[in-house]
């Protein structure tokens, strides 16, 4: 991976040095092995450096031929072998072997049309000299991060918040209404970020500044066709394409001068990659996983026996309850956001691991289920709908009690009540927001603990914004489509690729790569028809057949199990951090302002009194807890551990 | 007596879902599916208190809306039952 930071200033003005230098130096997890600086009229460009490719004659900020295309690069640009073919055999001259340098060429030589051509995960500044233009880009999923601030002469930008507020141009604040958003959505959705005056860059976009005019555009989104023009074909033939093209994804990822590893959750999708990589890779394979004393959470058992099957040179690390409560912090350091889970901090272990073992690089499965109809949320969408048509039913609604097998129900679980959790919005079926407005709903919850003044802060209703900002076309997609869309555009690039993803592998300077979020793999998928993704309620079937001569049938035929970490009970008990007793007091909760203390202290009570604590308790727990650290970290500038 | 119960239903209700102790916050007749109090999960934690602490059991037929679903249901419900008992 790497971090870039970089100020523009519209007079002309040049930046000054020192202060670049210090936005840098806050991305030093993101890019341990060296840093570069580019400073001239007008713009400052600043580099923290994880070397993977080219290890030795890599430094940026690189240029072209005259020095006047310069760029600051985060991330990977995987089909950089055959375009730098195609840029020598047009006159371009290269001075480096890394795949950054091709960028610069392929602006000199396309223009702004360069982004259509990169097969990659990537987040950039590219100064032109000759225009006085400068062009900030995304990759398409929202893999890597990209964060600006507007000031009063320019703009600022890098690769997280911390290199931002590190300039001291920017005080953190959180913005009330971008933590309305993560209390439906689990996270923001672009532009907007949990602190007030910070914008991300969505993904697939690019931001240009020309002659003191900014325009932000959209170069790529997630598209699907209209119902009724979907691709169908011999099932047979569609298996062997997604497994091809996955493996090509997958292969191309491989492309490092380090050694890469794979996460291995014991799940399908990671699996796949595995089981691809091992027809590809040489030598023996590492792979990593974590495991958790919670048998409901455990997956060390279909681990196992995916290595066994693959005979991968295997790396475990168990998670505790006190490990969570102990990393916690670090953990919100590192998203610079609240989260509504604790599924991140196993993950920052997990790439801690990783790193102990010398490898650098891993391959993960996140995007599968975006990608290839994964989620429970969309056979609950597929379950609504057929109820929707005969909304007096008794025994289509029933259907959803098949939906959660590893869940503990008992007879409580009457079809009453899922009826009345499942019926939200069951009257508009052709609402683009549909499939979501139940889980939205659910989230909103956390929101009851919000104190009174904090509540009025917040501006508009953030569904009303999403439904406001869909494609045109979104109507005349299936509403599968929508669904996928939906996550798109909200959990996956802001909760998943970020606090599960980036965020925790950069916590460990490890650089991650999703073979499933291959641009071209998403645009075959994205063309299907959705009964290739889910057949019936059978999730990701195309992928499982794709897959079943390649794997254990218990792995193939395995019910799906979301990742999850244990929540509130790592932060409760006789052993809980002193921290949590301190940001969970009435008195540092009424000083932050943002939760009411007499609900909270009762919440916290009630899940030390529970048996089984109830869900949505959980989540407001997390989320109270992790807005208190990120206040206590960022804004208060008070350290916890 | 009967008011005596649906104020301890009511404060169930109040200190478990609402956080609060404030009685305004949650009308007798309330629909607690409808306002978002409780949620499916949720309702475990009601059968346990009616069972436990109220003393009444509840069978699987009987747990419907229109035996739980407000501070009023519940106290009708749980008198009935310990009136038959």
């Amino acid at each position: 991976m790497c971090g870039i930071a970089g100020l523009y200033h519209a007079s002309g003005e040049t930046p000054d040095l020192e202060v670049l230098q210090r936005m840098v130096s806050a991305l030093g997890h993101r890019g341990p092995d060296g840093t570069g600086f580019h400073v001239e009229h007008g713009i400052g460009l600043g580099h923290a450096r994880l070397s993977i490719i080219d290890l030795d004659g890599g430094a940026q900020p690189i240029h072209n031929e005259s020095k006047d295309v310069w760029i600051t690069y985060n991330g990977e640009v995987f089909n950089y072998l055959e375009l730098r073919r195609m840029l020598e055999a047009r006159g371009h001259r290269f001075y480096t072997n890394t795949d950054t340098e091709v960028i610069v060429h392929l602006y000199e030589e396309l223009g702004d049309r360069f982004l259509e051509e990169l097969n990659g995960q990537f987040s950039f500044a590219l100064w032109d000299r000759a225009r006085k233009r400068l062009v900030l880009a995304r990759d398409r999923a929202g893999i890597l991060p990209l964060y600006y601030a507007r000031l009063q002469d320019g703009l600022i930008f890098a690769s997280e918040a911390k290199a931002i507020l590190a300039s001291r141009r920017i005080d953190a604040a959180l913005d009330a209404t971008g933590l309305d958003e993560l209390m439906t959505f689990w996270a923001p959705v672009a532009p907007r970020t949990v602190f007030r005056g910070i914008n991300q860059l969505g993904p697939g976009e690019m931001l240009v500044l020309e002659s003191g005019k900014e325009t932000i555009r959209s170069y790529w989104h997630w598209q699907f066709p209209a119902v009724g023009e979907h691709r169908r074909g011999d099932e047979q033939v569609l298996q062997d394409e997604l497994r091809t093209r996955l493996a090509e994804a997958t292969e191309i990822r491989l492309r490092a001068d380090v050694p890469v590893g794979a996460y291995l959750s014991g799940g399908l999708d990671s699996s796949s990659l595995v089981a691809l990589l091992k027809e590809r890779v040489p030598h023996a394979l590492q792979t990593f996983s974590i495991g958790f004393d919670d048998v409901g959470l455990d997956e060390s058992s279909h681990q196992r026996t995916v290595v066994d099957h693959l005979r991968t040179a295997h790396h475990h690390v168990q998670c505790t309850l006190s490990d969570i409560a102990r990393v916690f912090p670090k953990t919100i350091r590192h998203t610079e956001s609240p989260v509504l889970r604790t599924a991140p901090a196993p993950m920052q272990l997990l790439s801690r691991l990783v790193r102990n073992s010398d490898v650098k690089v891993v391959l993960t499965g996140e995007g599968a289920d975006e990608v290839l109809g994964g989620y429970d949320i969309f056979k609950e969408a597929k379950v609504r709908h057929f109820w929707a048509r005969q909304p007096r039913s008794g025994w289509r609604p029933a259907l959803l009690k098949r939906l959660y097998p590893y869940l503990d129900l008992t007879s409580a679980q009457s079809a009453a009540y899922l009826k009345e959790f499942f019926g939200i919005g069951l009257e508009r079926p052709e609402d683009p927001c549909f499939s979501h407005l139940p889980r939205w709903a659910t989230t909103a919850q956390c929101k009851l603990f919000w104190a009174d003044d904090f509540r009025r802060a917040v501006e508009g209703s953030a569904v009303e914004r999403l439904r406001a900002e869909l494609p045109a076309d979104i109507g005349r997609w299936h509403p599968f489509n929508r669904a996928e869309y939906l996550e798109s555009r909200t959990l996956l690039p802001s909760y998943l690729l970020s606090s599960q993803g980036d965020r925790m592998l950069m916590a460990s300077s490890v650089e991650g790569r999703f073979p499933f979020l291959d641009h071209r793999l998403i645009e075959f998928a994205n063309g299907l028809h959705p009964t290739y993704k889910m057949r019936v309620l059978r999730e990701k079937h195309l992928l499982k057949e794709a897959m079943k001569e390649r794997l254990p049938s218990s792995i193939i035929n395995r019910h799906k199990q979301p990742y999850r970490a244990p929540d509130a009970a790592a932060f409760l008990g006789a052993s809980a951090p002193e921290y949590v007793r301190e940001l969970m007091g009435k008195s540092t909760l009424a000083s932050y302002g943002y939760f009411d203390p007499e609900k909270v202290t009762r919440l916290v009570a009630k899940l030390q009194r529970a048996r089984v604590p109830a869900a949505r308790d959980n989540m407001a727990f997390v989320g109270i807890l992790s807005t208190q650290l990120w206040h206590a970290q960022f804004v208060a500038g008070v350290s916890v551990d | 007596m009967t008011d005596d119960l649906r104020e301890q239903v009511r404060a169930f209700i109040l200190e478990n879902y609402l956080f609060t102790s404030d009685p305004d916050a949650l009308g007798l007749d309330d629909s607690l599916l409808g306002r978002g109090i409780v949620d499916s999960t949720g309702m475990l934690e009601i059968i346990f208190f009616i069972e436990e602490q109220l003393g009444v059991k509840v069978k699987d037929e009987e747990m419907i809306p229109d035996n739980l679903d407000s501070v009023n249901k519940i106290t009708n419900f749980v008198a009935s039952k310990r009136q038959a008992a």
